[in-house]
C-alpha cells in the first residue's frame, strides 16, 4: 500500500505509538496515509479505538512475526 | 378531567413523531459532543505518577478535552524537576520485586524481602527507584517527563490546588508554566460537566 509518511513506534509502549500517531497524522494533509510499525500487542486494539474516536480511517491492521502494521488514512 | 378527543389524538401522533425522531437526534447530539476527562492527581511517587499522564495524554490523543487537578502529593508531579520521584516497595505486596537486568531465569525471581528488612536498609528506597527506572527504560514506556510534555502539548489543562502548596510550602516557581492556582470551587464545575471523572 502506498502512504505519505512512516512512524516506527517499534520498541515503544502504551501510549507512545497512539500519542506519536496523533502528531504524525497531524503533519499529514487530509487523505494522506499515514504507515505505522509497532511492536506493542495492545496497539491492535488501541488503534482500532483511536480510528473509532478520532474519525481517521485504519485502513488496514495487520501482523508478521511479532510486528504490527497499520495504515491510517487522515480525516 | 380528561383530555378532549382532539388532543389525544395530537398527543398520540406526537408521541409517534418523537419515538421516531428521537433516537437519531440524540445519537446526533452525543456524536457531535466533544467527550471530557477531568481527573484528580493526588499521588506523588514514580508509580503513581503514571495513570494520570497516559490516560490525560491518550484522551487529549482522541480528541477529548482534558484537566487534570493536582492536590496533596499529586504537587510532586508537576514540579519542573521530577527526575527525583521515587517508589517505594516498602509495605507495598502488590508491587513485584523484579530485576530488570541478568539472565531471563535470574529476571523471573520475585524478591520477596520482609518489610523489617526493606525498612532497615538506608537507601533501600533509592535502589528500588533505580531499578524501577532501569525497568521502564527496558520497556519502551516512557519518562514521566515525555508523558507530562506531551500532555500539555496535547492541551492538557493542568489546575493546581493553592491550598496544598502552600501547606506543604512550595512556590510557584517550584512548578511547571502554563498553570491555573486555584481552589475546590473551580474545579467542581470541570468535574461536573465531564464525561468521565477519575481520582488517582
Amino acid at each position: 500500500m502506498n502512504f505519505d509518511k512512516e512512524l516506527d513506534a517499534r520498541g515503544l509502549n502504551c501510549p507512545l505509538p497512539i500519542l506519536r500517531a496523533k502528531k504524525a497524522l497531524a503533519e499529514l494533509t487530509p487523505g494522506q496515509i499515514l504507515r505505522i510499525l509497532a511492536t506493542d500487542p495492545g496497539s491492535v486494539k488501541d488503534f482500532q479505538a483511536f480510528a473509532k474516536q478520532t474519525g481517521n480511517e485504519l485502513l488496514s491492521s495487520a501482523e508478521n512475526n511479532k510486528e504490527f502494521e497499520f495504515f491510517i488514512k487522515r480525516k | 378531567m380528561g383530555a378532549t378527543p382532539e388532543v389525544a389524538v395530537i398527543d398520540d401522533l406526537i408521541r409517534q413523531r418523537l419515538d421516531e425522531i428521537l433516537p437519531q437526534k440524540l445519537q446526533e447530539l452525543e456524536d457531535s459532543k466533544t467527550p471530557s476527562l477531568a481527573i484528580i492527581a493526588t499521588k506523588g511517587t514514580l508509580d503513581w505518577a503514571y495513570p494520570p499522564f497516559i490516560l490525560a495524554s491518550t484522551a487529549a490523543a482522541l480528541g477529548w478535552d482534558v484537566t487534570i487537578f493536582f492536590t496533596f502529593y499529586g504537587l510532586q508531579l508537576v514540579k519542573k524537576d521530577v527526575s527525583d520521584l521515587k517508589v517505594s516497595p516498602l509495605g507495598n505486596p502488590g508491587m513485584p520485586m523484579k530485576m530488570p537486568f541478568g539472565p531471563d531465569w535470574f529476571k523471573s525471581i520475585n524478591w520477596n524481602i520482609p518489610n523489617v528488612i526493606q525498612a532497615g536498609i538506608p537507601g533501600f528506597e533509592t535502589v528500588a527507584t533505580k531499578l524501577m527506572q532501569q525497568t521502564i527504560a527496558n520497556n519502551g514506556v516512557a519518562k514521566i517527563e515525555e508523558l507530562r510534555e506531551l500532555s500539555q502539548e496535547a492541551g492538557v489543562k493542568f489546575v493546581v490546588c493553592q491550598m496544598t502548596v502552600e501547606l506543604f510550602g512550595f512556590n510557584h516557581e517550584d512548578f511547571v508554566d502554563g498553570m491555573d492556582y486555584v481552589g475546590a470551587a473551580s474545579f467542581l464545575p470541570v468535574a461536573q460537566k465531564a464525561d468521565v471523572t477519575l481520582f488517582i
